[in-house]
Protein backbone atom coordinates (compact mmCIF):
# COMPACT_ATOMS: atom_id res chain seq x y z
CA UNK A 1 0.00 0.00 0.00
CA UNK A 2 1.60 3.24 -1.12
CA UNK A 3 -0.24 5.17 1.56
CA UNK A 4 1.21 3.07 4.34
CA UNK A 5 4.66 3.37 2.81
CA UNK A 6 4.41 7.14 2.72
CA UNK A 7 3.34 7.28 6.34
CA UNK A 8 6.31 5.15 7.38
CA UNK A 9 8.65 7.34 5.39
CA UNK A 10 7.32 10.48 7.04
CA UNK A 11 7.71 8.90 10.44
CA UNK A 12 11.30 7.87 9.75
CA UNK A 13 12.18 11.34 8.50
CA UNK A 14 10.60 12.80 11.62
CA UNK A 15 12.70 10.55 13.86
CA UNK A 16 15.82 11.34 11.88
CA UNK A 17 15.52 15.13 12.05
CA UNK A 18 14.34 15.20 15.65
CA UNK A 19 17.31 13.01 16.50
CA UNK A 20 19.68 15.22 14.51
CA UNK A 21 18.48 18.44 16.16
CA UNK A 22 18.63 16.76 19.56
CA UNK A 23 22.14 15.41 19.18
CA UNK A 24 23.46 18.73 17.85
CA UNK A 25 22.02 20.48 20.91
CA UNK A 26 23.87 17.94 23.02
CA UNK A 27 27.08 18.98 21.25
CA UNK A 28 26.47 22.61 22.19
CA UNK A 29 25.70 21.89 25.82
CA UNK A 30 28.36 19.18 25.86
CA UNK A 31 31.15 21.66 25.01
CA UNK A 32 30.34 23.73 28.07
CA UNK A 33 29.92 20.70 30.29
CA UNK A 34 33.21 19.23 29.05
CA UNK A 35 35.14 22.44 29.74
CA UNK A 36 33.63 22.75 33.17
CA UNK A 37 34.17 19.08 34.03
CA UNK A 38 37.79 19.22 32.92
CA UNK A 39 38.39 22.34 34.98
CA UNK A 40 36.87 20.70 38.02
CA UNK A 41 38.97 17.53 37.56
CA UNK A 42 42.22 19.42 37.10
CA UNK A 43 41.59 22.40 39.34
CA UNK A 44 39.39 21.38 42.23
CA UNK A 45 42.28 19.55 43.93
CA UNK A 46 44.27 22.75 44.36
CA UNK A 47 41.33 24.69 45.77
CA UNK A 48 41.40 25.25 49.48
CA UNK A 49 40.67 27.97 51.96
CA UNK A 50 44.00 29.71 51.52
CA UNK A 51 43.49 29.88 47.76
CA UNK A 52 40.79 32.43 48.43
CA UNK A 53 42.50 34.24 51.31
CA UNK A 54 46.21 34.41 50.53
CA UNK A 55 48.32 35.97 47.80
CA UNK A 56 50.89 33.76 46.03
CA UNK A 57 53.89 32.47 47.97
CA UNK A 58 57.44 32.40 46.59
CA UNK A 59 58.37 29.54 44.27
CA UNK A 60 59.16 26.37 46.17
CA UNK A 61 57.08 27.29 49.14
CA UNK A 62 53.89 25.24 49.22
CA UNK A 63 50.45 26.86 49.70
CA UNK A 64 49.39 30.37 48.92
CA UNK A 65 46.53 31.39 46.67
CA UNK A 66 45.15 33.86 44.24
CA UNK A 67 43.10 36.00 46.59
CA UNK A 68 44.78 39.17 45.34
CA UNK A 69 44.05 38.12 41.75
CA UNK A 70 40.36 37.54 42.51
CA UNK A 71 40.10 40.91 44.19
CA UNK A 72 42.09 42.54 41.39
CA UNK A 73 39.86 41.06 38.70
CA UNK A 74 36.74 42.24 40.50
CA UNK A 75 38.21 45.71 40.86
CA UNK A 76 39.26 45.97 37.21
CA UNK A 77 35.87 44.66 36.07
CA UNK A 78 34.08 47.13 38.32
CA UNK A 79 36.10 50.00 36.84
CA UNK A 80 35.46 48.69 33.32
CA UNK A 81 31.72 48.44 33.97
CA UNK A 82 31.51 51.91 35.50
CA UNK A 83 32.94 53.39 32.31
CA UNK A 84 31.82 50.90 29.69
CA UNK A 85 28.20 50.21 30.59
CA UNK A 86 26.84 53.79 30.76
CA UNK A 87 28.69 54.82 27.61
CA UNK A 88 27.53 51.70 25.80
CA UNK A 89 23.90 52.05 26.84
CA UNK A 90 23.86 55.77 26.04
CA UNK A 91 25.32 55.11 22.59
CA UNK A 92 22.79 52.31 22.07
CA UNK A 93 19.94 54.66 22.97
CA UNK A 94 21.29 57.22 20.51
CA UNK A 95 21.46 54.63 17.73
CA UNK A 96 17.98 53.30 18.42
CA UNK A 97 16.28 56.68 18.73
CA UNK A 98 18.20 58.67 16.10
CA UNK A 99 19.47 55.76 14.02
CA UNK A 100 18.83 57.27 10.61
CA UNK A 101 21.13 60.23 11.08
CA UNK A 102 24.44 60.17 9.17
CA UNK A 103 26.42 60.39 12.40
CA UNK A 104 24.48 57.40 13.76
CA UNK A 105 25.49 55.29 10.79
CA UNK A 106 29.10 56.25 11.44
CA UNK A 107 28.76 55.38 15.13
CA UNK A 108 27.21 52.00 14.29
CA UNK A 109 29.96 51.21 11.80
CA UNK A 110 32.66 52.27 14.27
CA UNK A 111 31.16 50.10 16.98
CA UNK A 112 31.19 47.07 14.69
CA UNK A 113 34.80 47.68 13.70
CA UNK A 114 35.82 48.26 17.32
CA UNK A 115 34.20 44.95 18.18
CA UNK A 116 36.59 43.24 15.79
CA UNK A 117 39.78 44.95 16.95
CA UNK A 118 42.11 42.37 18.56
CA UNK A 119 42.22 42.67 22.33
CA UNK A 120 46.00 43.05 22.37
CA UNK A 121 45.58 46.21 20.28
CA UNK A 122 42.99 47.52 22.73
CA UNK A 123 45.58 46.87 25.44
CA UNK A 124 48.11 48.96 23.54
CA UNK A 125 45.60 51.78 23.23
CA UNK A 126 44.94 51.74 26.98
CA UNK A 127 48.69 51.66 27.51
CA UNK A 128 49.11 54.71 25.33
CA UNK A 129 46.14 56.55 26.80
CA UNK A 130 46.62 55.87 30.48
CA UNK A 131 49.89 54.12 31.34
CA UNK A 132 52.18 56.46 29.39
CA UNK A 133 50.31 59.51 30.67
CA UNK A 134 50.46 58.37 34.29
CA UNK A 135 53.91 56.82 33.90
CA UNK A 136 52.93 53.67 35.76
CA UNK A 137 50.76 50.55 35.40
CA UNK A 138 47.46 50.55 37.25
CA UNK A 139 44.17 48.79 37.83
CA UNK A 140 42.57 51.90 36.36
CA UNK A 141 44.45 51.42 33.07
CA UNK A 142 43.28 47.80 32.93
CA UNK A 143 39.72 48.92 33.58
CA UNK A 144 39.92 51.45 30.75
CA UNK A 145 41.15 48.75 28.38
CA UNK A 146 38.31 46.39 29.25
CA UNK A 147 35.80 49.25 29.14
CA UNK A 148 36.81 49.98 25.53
CA UNK A 149 36.14 46.33 24.77
CA UNK A 150 32.73 46.37 26.48
CA UNK A 151 31.41 49.50 24.78
CA UNK A 152 30.73 48.15 21.26
CA UNK A 153 29.02 45.00 22.53
CA UNK A 154 26.83 46.90 24.97
CA UNK A 155 26.05 49.57 22.37
CA UNK A 156 24.90 47.18 19.68
CA UNK A 157 22.94 44.88 21.98
CA UNK A 158 21.22 47.87 23.63
CA UNK A 159 20.27 49.21 20.21
CA UNK A 160 18.86 45.83 19.14
CA UNK A 161 16.84 45.50 22.32
CA UNK A 162 15.43 49.03 22.13
CA UNK A 163 14.37 48.49 18.53
CA UNK A 164 12.41 45.45 19.69
CA UNK A 165 10.20 47.67 21.86
CA UNK A 166 7.00 48.09 19.83
CA UNK A 167 6.31 51.49 18.30
CA UNK A 168 2.91 51.32 20.02
CA UNK A 169 4.59 51.61 23.43
CA UNK A 170 6.41 54.78 22.36
CA UNK A 171 3.19 56.23 20.98
CA UNK A 172 1.32 55.40 24.17
CA UNK A 173 3.86 57.35 26.20
CA UNK A 174 4.12 60.32 23.84
CA UNK A 175 0.32 60.39 23.60
CA UNK A 176 0.13 60.99 27.35
CA UNK A 177 2.22 64.12 27.00
CA UNK A 178 5.31 62.51 28.45
CA UNK A 179 8.40 64.25 27.04
CA UNK A 180 10.61 62.34 24.62
CA UNK A 181 13.54 62.00 27.03
CA UNK A 182 11.26 60.76 29.81
CA UNK A 183 9.70 58.26 27.46
CA UNK A 184 13.09 56.92 26.53
CA UNK A 185 14.43 56.74 30.08
CA UNK A 186 11.38 55.57 32.02
CA UNK A 187 9.40 53.60 29.47
CA UNK A 188 11.52 52.36 26.57
CA UNK A 189 14.59 51.48 28.63
CA UNK A 190 12.40 49.88 31.30
CA UNK A 191 10.58 47.80 28.73
CA UNK A 192 13.83 46.60 27.17
CA UNK A 193 15.50 46.14 30.54
CA UNK A 194 15.95 42.39 30.59
CA UNK A 195 17.40 42.33 27.09
CA UNK A 196 19.81 45.16 27.87
CA UNK A 197 20.97 43.41 31.03
CA UNK A 198 21.60 40.24 29.06
CA UNK A 199 23.70 42.25 26.61
CA UNK A 200 25.67 43.88 29.41
CA UNK A 201 26.28 40.50 31.03
CA UNK A 202 27.51 39.06 27.74
CA UNK A 203 29.96 41.93 27.41
CA UNK A 204 31.00 41.51 31.03
CA UNK A 205 31.56 37.78 30.66
CA UNK A 206 33.55 38.34 27.52
CA UNK A 207 36.00 40.84 28.99
CA UNK A 208 36.23 39.11 32.37
CA UNK A 209 38.47 36.45 30.89
CA UNK A 210 40.59 38.82 28.80
CA UNK A 211 44.32 38.61 29.40
CA UNK A 212 45.94 40.50 26.56
CA UNK A 213 44.61 43.99 27.38
CA UNK A 214 45.80 43.60 30.97
CA UNK A 215 49.39 42.56 30.19
CA UNK A 216 50.73 46.07 29.97
CA UNK A 217 48.00 47.97 31.75
CA UNK A 218 47.08 46.26 35.03
CA UNK A 219 50.41 44.43 34.68
CA UNK A 220 49.85 41.95 37.48
CA UNK A 221 51.10 41.94 41.01
CA UNK A 222 52.32 39.17 43.33
CA UNK A 223 51.10 41.06 46.36
CA UNK A 224 47.93 42.63 47.70
CA UNK A 225 46.95 45.93 46.19
CA UNK A 226 43.81 47.84 47.05
CA UNK A 227 44.51 50.97 45.06
CA UNK A 228 43.14 51.55 41.58
CA UNK A 229 46.23 53.65 40.91
CA UNK A 230 48.68 50.78 41.42
CA UNK A 231 49.57 47.71 39.37
CA UNK A 232 47.21 44.94 40.38
CA UNK A 233 46.88 41.20 40.03
CA UNK A 234 44.13 39.75 37.88
CA UNK A 235 42.97 36.16 37.59
CA UNK A 236 43.59 35.76 33.85
CA UNK A 237 47.06 37.26 34.20
CA UNK A 238 47.88 35.03 37.12
CA UNK A 239 46.63 31.97 35.24
CA UNK A 240 48.74 32.96 32.25
CA UNK A 241 51.89 33.44 34.33
CA UNK A 242 51.36 30.21 36.24
CA UNK A 243 50.44 28.12 33.21
CA UNK A 244 53.65 28.94 31.33
CA UNK A 245 55.84 28.45 34.40
CA UNK A 246 57.91 25.28 34.81
CA UNK A 247 56.52 24.42 38.29
CA UNK A 248 53.94 21.67 38.85
CA UNK A 249 52.54 23.40 41.91
CA UNK A 250 51.88 26.54 39.85
CA UNK A 251 50.25 24.49 37.09
CA UNK A 252 47.81 23.08 39.61
CA UNK A 253 47.07 26.58 40.86
CA UNK A 254 46.55 27.80 37.30
CA UNK A 255 43.87 25.13 36.81
CA UNK A 256 42.26 26.12 40.07
CA UNK A 257 42.40 29.76 38.99
CA UNK A 258 40.71 28.95 35.69
CA UNK A 259 37.96 27.12 37.55
CA UNK A 260 37.46 30.06 39.90
CA UNK A 261 37.39 32.49 36.98
CA UNK A 262 34.64 30.54 35.22
CA UNK A 263 32.61 30.25 38.41
CA UNK A 264 33.11 33.95 39.07
CA UNK A 265 31.80 34.88 35.62
CA UNK A 266 28.83 32.53 35.71
CA UNK A 267 28.07 33.54 39.29
CA UNK A 268 28.19 37.28 38.64
CA UNK A 269 26.08 37.16 35.50
CA UNK A 270 23.49 34.95 37.16
CA UNK A 271 23.37 37.10 40.28
CA UNK A 272 22.98 40.33 38.33
CA UNK A 273 20.22 38.89 36.18
CA UNK A 274 18.46 37.62 39.26
CA UNK A 275 18.77 40.92 41.14
CA UNK A 276 17.59 43.10 38.27
CA UNK A 277 14.89 40.86 36.93
CA UNK A 278 13.37 39.78 40.22
CA UNK A 279 11.33 42.96 40.46
CA UNK A 280 9.66 42.28 37.13
CA UNK A 281 6.00 41.42 37.71
CA UNK A 282 4.99 37.81 37.70
CA UNK A 283 2.31 38.25 35.08
CA UNK A 284 4.42 40.32 32.71
CA UNK A 285 5.93 38.50 29.78
CA UNK B 1 -23.25 74.27 21.42
CA UNK B 2 -19.66 75.34 21.82
CA UNK B 3 -16.74 74.25 19.70
CA UNK B 4 -13.97 72.20 21.29
CA UNK B 5 -11.69 71.77 18.29
CA UNK B 6 -11.52 74.19 15.41
CA UNK B 7 -9.65 72.89 12.37
CA UNK B 8 -8.79 75.26 9.53
CA UNK B 9 -7.12 74.27 6.27
CA UNK B 10 -5.19 71.39 7.84
CA UNK B 11 -2.75 69.69 5.49
CA UNK B 12 -0.53 66.72 6.30
CA UNK B 13 2.28 65.00 4.47
CA UNK B 14 4.19 61.74 4.57
CA UNK B 15 7.45 62.60 2.87
CA UNK B 16 6.44 64.21 -0.45
CA UNK B 17 2.92 62.71 -0.43
CA UNK B 18 0.11 64.95 0.69
CA UNK B 19 -2.23 62.82 2.81
CA UNK B 20 -4.69 65.54 3.87
CA UNK B 21 -5.69 68.27 1.46
CA UNK B 22 -6.87 71.11 3.65
CA UNK B 23 -9.46 69.98 6.18
CA UNK B 24 -11.93 72.36 7.82
CA UNK B 25 -13.94 71.03 10.71
CA UNK B 26 -15.56 72.37 13.87
CA UNK B 27 -15.86 69.66 16.49
CA UNK B 28 -18.56 70.16 19.08
CA UNK B 29 -17.63 70.19 22.72
CA UNK B 30 -18.85 67.35 25.01
CA UNK B 31 -20.20 65.36 22.09
CA UNK B 32 -18.82 62.46 20.12
CA UNK B 33 -17.76 62.99 16.55
CA UNK B 34 -17.13 60.00 14.31
CA UNK B 35 -14.70 59.99 11.42
CA UNK B 36 -15.47 57.38 8.78
CA UNK B 37 -14.13 56.50 5.37
CA UNK B 38 -12.38 53.74 3.44
CA UNK B 39 -8.88 52.53 4.35
CA UNK B 40 -6.17 55.00 3.46
CA UNK B 41 -8.52 57.98 3.26
CA UNK B 42 -6.58 59.92 5.88
CA UNK B 43 -8.91 59.57 8.87
CA UNK B 44 -6.20 58.27 11.21
CA UNK B 45 -3.77 60.85 9.92
CA UNK B 46 -6.40 63.48 10.62
CA UNK B 47 -6.94 62.66 14.27
CA UNK B 48 -3.21 62.13 14.78
CA UNK B 49 -2.77 65.75 13.70
CA UNK B 50 -5.12 66.87 16.47
CA UNK B 51 -2.64 65.95 19.21
CA UNK B 52 0.48 66.27 17.09
CA UNK B 53 1.19 62.55 17.09
CA UNK B 54 1.40 62.70 13.30
CA UNK B 55 4.76 64.42 13.45
CA UNK B 56 6.34 61.70 15.63
CA UNK B 57 6.90 59.90 12.33
CA UNK B 58 10.23 61.39 11.15
CA UNK B 59 9.02 61.77 7.56
CA UNK B 60 5.73 63.39 8.42
CA UNK B 61 4.71 67.03 8.76
CA UNK B 62 1.52 69.01 9.06
CA UNK B 63 0.41 72.56 8.31
CA UNK B 64 -2.67 74.59 9.06
CA UNK B 65 -4.53 75.73 12.12
CA UNK B 66 -5.94 73.60 14.89
CA UNK B 67 -7.38 75.40 17.89
CA UNK B 68 -8.36 73.53 21.00
CA UNK B 69 -10.11 75.65 23.60
CA UNK B 70 -8.59 78.70 21.94
CA UNK B 71 -5.04 77.28 22.04
CA UNK B 72 -3.29 77.05 18.68
CA UNK B 73 -1.76 73.59 19.02
CA UNK B 74 0.95 74.22 16.47
CA UNK B 75 2.08 77.26 18.42
CA UNK B 76 2.81 75.51 21.74
CA UNK B 77 5.05 72.55 22.69
CA UNK B 78 3.65 69.21 21.53
CA UNK B 79 3.90 67.87 25.07
CA UNK B 80 1.40 70.48 26.32
CA UNK B 81 -1.00 69.61 23.52
CA UNK B 82 -0.92 65.90 24.28
CA UNK B 83 -1.69 66.46 27.95
CA UNK B 84 -4.93 68.16 26.95
CA UNK B 85 -5.76 65.84 24.06
CA UNK B 86 -5.59 62.17 25.02
CA UNK B 87 -5.38 59.29 22.59
CA UNK B 88 -6.56 55.69 22.53
CA UNK B 89 -5.07 53.51 19.83
CA UNK B 90 -6.44 50.73 17.67
CA UNK B 91 -4.44 48.06 19.41
CA UNK B 92 -4.40 48.26 23.20
CA UNK B 93 -0.88 49.27 24.18
CA UNK B 94 -0.39 49.12 27.95
CA UNK B 95 3.18 49.54 29.17
CA UNK B 96 4.20 45.89 29.33
CA UNK B 97 6.52 46.06 32.33
CA UNK B 98 4.22 48.13 34.53
CA UNK B 99 1.48 47.07 36.93
CA UNK B 100 -2.11 48.11 36.32
CA UNK B 101 -1.68 50.90 38.86
CA UNK B 102 1.53 52.19 37.29
CA UNK B 103 0.00 52.10 33.84
CA UNK B 104 -2.78 54.41 34.91
CA UNK B 105 -0.48 56.60 37.00
CA UNK B 106 2.22 56.81 34.31
CA UNK B 107 1.06 60.05 32.74
CA UNK B 108 1.08 61.86 36.08
CA UNK B 109 4.12 60.17 37.60
CA UNK B 110 6.35 60.74 34.60
CA UNK B 111 5.30 64.36 34.50
CA UNK B 112 6.51 64.81 38.05
CA UNK B 113 3.52 64.04 40.28
CA UNK B 114 4.79 62.38 43.47
CA UNK B 115 1.96 62.75 45.97
CA UNK B 116 0.81 59.18 46.65
CA UNK B 117 -2.61 60.24 47.91
CA UNK B 118 -3.35 62.15 44.75
CA UNK B 119 -2.07 59.28 42.62
CA UNK B 120 -4.20 56.72 44.46
CA UNK B 121 -7.25 58.88 44.01
CA UNK B 122 -6.66 59.54 40.33
CA UNK B 123 -5.98 55.86 39.61
CA UNK B 124 -9.20 54.78 41.30
CA UNK B 125 -11.27 57.52 39.71
CA UNK B 126 -9.85 56.88 36.22
CA UNK B 127 -10.38 53.13 36.44
CA UNK B 128 -13.94 53.73 37.60
CA UNK B 129 -14.57 56.09 34.71
CA UNK B 130 -13.23 53.41 32.37
CA UNK B 131 -15.51 50.80 34.00
CA UNK B 132 -12.54 48.65 34.94
CA UNK B 133 -12.21 49.34 38.67
CA UNK B 134 -14.37 46.47 39.91
CA UNK B 135 -12.48 43.94 37.80
CA UNK B 136 -8.97 44.96 38.84
CA UNK B 137 -9.18 46.67 42.24
CA UNK B 138 -7.70 43.67 44.07
CA UNK B 139 -4.73 43.17 41.76
CA UNK B 140 -3.81 46.79 41.02
CA UNK B 141 -0.17 46.44 41.91
CA UNK B 142 0.17 42.70 41.57
CA UNK B 143 -0.75 42.19 37.96
CA UNK B 144 0.83 43.73 34.91
CA UNK B 145 -1.27 45.61 32.41
CA UNK B 146 -0.30 43.11 29.76
CA UNK B 147 -1.85 40.23 31.69
CA UNK B 148 -5.39 41.55 31.23
CA UNK B 149 -7.70 40.43 28.42
CA UNK B 150 -7.81 42.43 25.19
CA UNK B 151 -10.97 44.30 26.12
CA UNK B 152 -9.71 45.04 29.62
CA UNK B 153 -6.40 46.26 28.19
CA UNK B 154 -8.25 48.71 25.97
CA UNK B 155 -10.24 50.02 28.94
CA UNK B 156 -6.97 50.25 30.88
CA UNK B 157 -5.58 52.40 28.07
CA UNK B 158 -8.68 54.59 28.26
CA UNK B 159 -8.22 54.93 32.03
CA UNK B 160 -4.57 55.83 31.45
CA UNK B 161 -5.60 58.61 29.06
CA UNK B 162 -8.27 59.88 31.45
CA UNK B 163 -5.81 60.06 34.33
CA UNK B 164 -4.15 63.17 32.90
CA UNK B 165 -7.60 64.79 32.67
CA UNK B 166 -7.78 65.69 28.97
CA UNK B 167 -10.42 67.93 27.39
CA UNK B 168 -10.51 65.91 24.21
CA UNK B 169 -10.13 62.16 23.75
CA UNK B 170 -9.10 60.86 20.34
CA UNK B 171 -9.96 57.23 19.66
CA UNK B 172 -8.42 55.53 16.66
CA UNK B 173 -10.61 52.49 15.94
CA UNK B 174 -10.65 51.63 19.65
CA UNK B 175 -12.85 48.55 19.28
CA UNK B 176 -11.77 47.12 15.94
CA UNK B 177 -9.65 44.41 17.59
CA UNK B 178 -12.25 43.46 20.19
CA UNK B 179 -15.10 40.97 20.43
CA UNK B 180 -18.73 42.19 20.43
CA UNK B 181 -19.10 42.21 24.21
CA UNK B 182 -15.93 44.21 24.77
CA UNK B 183 -16.96 46.50 21.93
CA UNK B 184 -20.30 47.13 23.61
CA UNK B 185 -18.49 48.05 26.84
CA UNK B 186 -16.30 50.54 25.00
CA UNK B 187 -19.36 52.06 23.35
CA UNK B 188 -21.15 52.38 26.70
CA UNK B 189 -18.04 54.06 27.97
CA UNK B 190 -18.06 56.59 25.14
CA UNK B 191 -21.62 57.44 26.13
CA UNK B 192 -20.56 58.13 29.70
CA UNK B 193 -17.38 59.98 28.82
CA UNK B 194 -18.92 62.43 26.40
CA UNK B 195 -20.91 63.96 29.24
CA UNK B 196 -17.67 65.57 30.34
CA UNK B 197 -15.27 65.56 27.44
CA UNK B 198 -15.11 65.78 23.70
CA UNK B 199 -14.59 62.56 21.79
CA UNK B 200 -13.36 62.11 18.25
CA UNK B 201 -13.56 58.51 17.15
CA UNK B 202 -12.26 56.94 13.97
CA UNK B 203 -14.20 53.85 13.05
CA UNK B 204 -14.60 51.40 10.22
CA UNK B 205 -17.90 50.30 11.62
CA UNK B 206 -20.74 52.52 10.43
CA UNK B 207 -23.19 51.05 12.91
CA UNK B 208 -20.79 52.04 15.62
CA UNK B 209 -20.59 55.56 14.28
CA UNK B 210 -24.37 55.84 14.24
CA UNK B 211 -24.63 54.41 17.76
CA UNK B 212 -22.10 56.58 19.54
CA UNK B 213 -21.66 59.82 17.64
CA UNK B 214 -23.85 62.90 17.22
CA UNK B 215 -21.72 64.10 14.32
CA UNK B 216 -19.99 62.23 11.54
CA UNK B 217 -17.40 63.27 9.02
CA UNK B 218 -16.84 61.25 5.86
CA UNK B 219 -13.29 61.25 4.52
CA UNK B 220 -12.26 60.21 1.05
CA UNK B 221 -8.76 60.36 -0.42
CA UNK B 222 -7.50 62.95 2.03
CA UNK B 223 -10.50 65.27 1.86
CA UNK B 224 -13.48 65.77 4.11
CA UNK B 225 -16.35 65.06 1.75
CA UNK B 226 -19.21 65.67 4.12
CA UNK B 227 -19.58 66.61 7.75
CA UNK B 228 -22.96 66.79 9.42
CA UNK B 229 -25.22 65.37 12.11
CA UNK B 230 -24.87 61.61 12.13
CA UNK B 231 -28.48 60.85 11.26
CA UNK B 232 -28.27 63.20 8.30
CA UNK B 233 -25.12 61.46 7.02
CA UNK B 234 -26.67 58.03 7.31
CA UNK B 235 -30.20 58.78 6.13
CA UNK B 236 -29.96 61.68 3.75
CA UNK B 237 -26.38 62.49 2.71
CA UNK B 238 -25.89 65.51 0.49
CA UNK B 239 -22.96 64.12 -1.46
CA UNK B 240 -23.25 61.23 -3.91
CA UNK B 241 -19.91 59.79 -2.74
CA UNK B 242 -21.10 59.63 0.88
CA UNK B 243 -24.21 57.83 -0.21
CA UNK B 244 -22.18 55.34 -2.26
CA UNK B 245 -19.97 54.63 0.71
CA UNK B 246 -22.63 54.18 3.36
CA UNK B 247 -24.72 52.01 1.06
CA UNK B 248 -21.69 49.79 0.54
CA UNK B 249 -21.05 50.53 -3.09
CA UNK B 250 -17.30 50.91 -2.46
CA UNK B 251 -14.74 50.98 0.34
Amino acid sequence: MPNKYRKLRRQLMDYFFTGLAGSLSVVVVGALVAIFAYLVIRGAGALNFSFFTEPPRPVGEAGGGMANGILGSLMILAIASVFGVPVGIAAGVYLAEFGRHRLAKLVRFTADVLNGVPSIVIGLVAYGLVVIEQRHFSAFAGGVGLAIMMIPTVTRSTEEMLLLVPQAVREAALGLGIPQWRTTVSIILATARSGIITGVMLAFARVAGETAPLLFTAFGNQFWSFSPGQPIAALPLQIFTYAISPFDEWHRQAWAGALVLVILIVGTTTAVRFLFLRSTLGGAR
Amino acid sequence: MSTAVEVRNLKAWFGPTEALHGIDMSIASTHATAVIGPSGCGKSTFIRCLNRMHETNPEARAEGEVKIGGMDIYGVPAVDVRRRVGMVFQKANPFPTMSIYDNVAAGLKLNGMRDRRVLDEVVEHSLQQAALWEEVKDVLKKKSGASLSGGQQQRLCIARSLAVDPEVLLMDEPASALDPISTAKIEDLIFELKQKLTIVIVTHNMQQASRVAEFTGFFLMGSLVEFDRTEKIFTNPSDKRTEDYITGRFG
